[in-house]
């Protein structure tokens, strides 16, 4: 156990793990009209292993917040507003190339938190993320290669990963973003340094854009922001509502 | 009966627990996983401990399960088991028997510390395991389950499951 607010650490898992949450339940749309079979499968496997991750987060969040709320309650009885997940994992998946996109942006983020995070004082959530990043490493690998794919494929499959990259781009800044909560636990030897991560990723996302003929985006763009503190898009709604719509009709329901 | 924490009592809970197969790969036990992590005693009450391969794996709470019934019919009725997450599974832990096992199943087993290769690193040489042959290629990353990538053999043209490192 370490010394750190509690009402921090609430924070700042509550937040990795609806951030794993929403990508599994994006992910898992795919499920039924996949490309083809074998991106089929993948894409299964890699929601399988956000909403894992998520319930190790958020089962960990219910019992530091000591209320008596469960994994399930956090998950399925919380509204739009008391959701703190990235604003980027939360937009929708549209195409293959969108879906891609937003995979490396995250995983690759990801695997560099979770490595970090893996060493935290707080032994927990070091567990935690021991087993998330070596699933982290495998989705940013396969998400990159199809990068690559896309981007020096077809005038088409090239059009749109670049659209895609285009529009997702602005919604990278918050990765990166560090407030009081985090500031605090990273005193205390508990939160991961998101923002000396920044120029690493950077530097790893443009190594992938080159390779996939893809134009690098800039820096000097204006930044999305807001969704750890509970202010999101439009699309949040409509992915709970989907998401919550059965434990909200059948409170006590059961498998 | 009430469970003595002699060796001979731990021997025999080892060999209830190599009797219990995994539900994904059901010729590896669960010890050849290499996921059970801790049989102990706490005064006369059995604990043992499991370790998940995934973080999603949707069997490890039907693991837990098994192995609680295998036990209470062997007689060990009060066994507590539990998960825990630290250390990490690898599949380093596989056993040696239990790689000869995939290897005969089907499945080609984990090349060891390969998980961590970078993005532009070069393929694996992934050995077939009905033909021994060299010359396969990765059809996806992602196989019929969490743990599997999915290969085919360009000799014997076999599509086949390669058990991916962690
Ligand atoms: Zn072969």
């Amino acid at each position: 156990m370490t010394t750190c607010d509690q009402k921090d650490l609430f924070t700042y898992v509550l937040r990795l793990g609806d951030s794993g949450l929403v990508l599994g339940q994006r992910l898992s749309e795919w499920v039924g009209k996949a490309p083809m079979l074998e991106e089929e499968m993948a894409l299964a496997n890699m929601a399988l292993d956000m909403v894992g991750q998520a319930r190790n987060f958020l089962s960990y969040a219910g019992e530091v917040e000591g209320r008596g709320r469960g994994e399930d309650a956090l998950a399925m009885h919380r509204d739009v507003g008391s959701f703190s997940n990235l604003l980027l994992v939360e937009q929708p998946n549209r195409d293959f190339a969108y879906t891609m996109v937003r995979q490396y942006f995250y995983a690759s983020f990801a695997e560099r938190l979770f490595e970090q995070l893996q060493h935290s004082a707080d032994s927990r959530l070091a567990g935690i993320a021991a087993k998330a990043v070596k699933e982290c490493r495998y989705h940013a690998r396969h998400s990159g290669l199809w990068l690559v794919r896309l981007g020096d494929g077809t005038e088409e499959s090239h059009q749109r990963v670049a659209r895609a990259l285009e529009d997702l781009w602005p919604y990278t800044g918050e990765l990166f973003e560090m407030d009081e909560v985090d500031r605090r636990l990273l005193e205390a030897g508990v939160a991961a340094d998101v923002q000396a991560m920044r120029t690493e990723w950077r530097e790893a996302l443009n190594q992938v854009l080159v390779e996939a003929r893809l134009p690098l985006p800039s820096d000097e763009i204006w930044m999305h922001s807001g969704g750890r503190i509970g202010r999101h898009s439009e699309h949040l709604g409509h992915l709970l509502a989907t998401m919550q719509i059965l434990p909200r009709s059948y409170p006590d329901a059961n498998w | 009966m009430i469970a003595s924490s002699s060796d001979a009592q731990t021997s025999r809970v080892w060999q209830v627990l190599e009797a219990v197969p995994d539900p994904e790969i059901p010729v590896l036990s669960i010890v050849d996983l290499g996921i059970v992590r801790e049989v102990a005693w706490q005064d006369d009450c059995l604990l043992v401990s499991i370790t998940p391969t995934y973080s999603g794996c949707p069997a490890a709470e039907f693991i837990r399960n098994q192995v609680g019934s295998a036990l209470a019919d062997a007689g060990f009725e009060t066994a507590t088991v539990s998960e825990v997450l630290t250390p990490a599974w690898t599949t380093d832990w596989i056993s040696e028997a239990g790689r000869e096992k995939l290897r005969q199943y089907g499945i080609a087993p984990p090349e060891k510390a390969t998980g961590r290769r970078g993005l532009f690193a070069p393929e694996l040489t992934i050995h077939c395991p009905r033909c021994d042959s060299r010359r396969t290629e990765c059809v996806s990353e992602f196989g019929s389950t969490p743990c599997k990538a999915h290969y085919r053999c360009l000799d014997c043209l076999e599509p086949f499951d390669y058990f991916k490192c962690l």
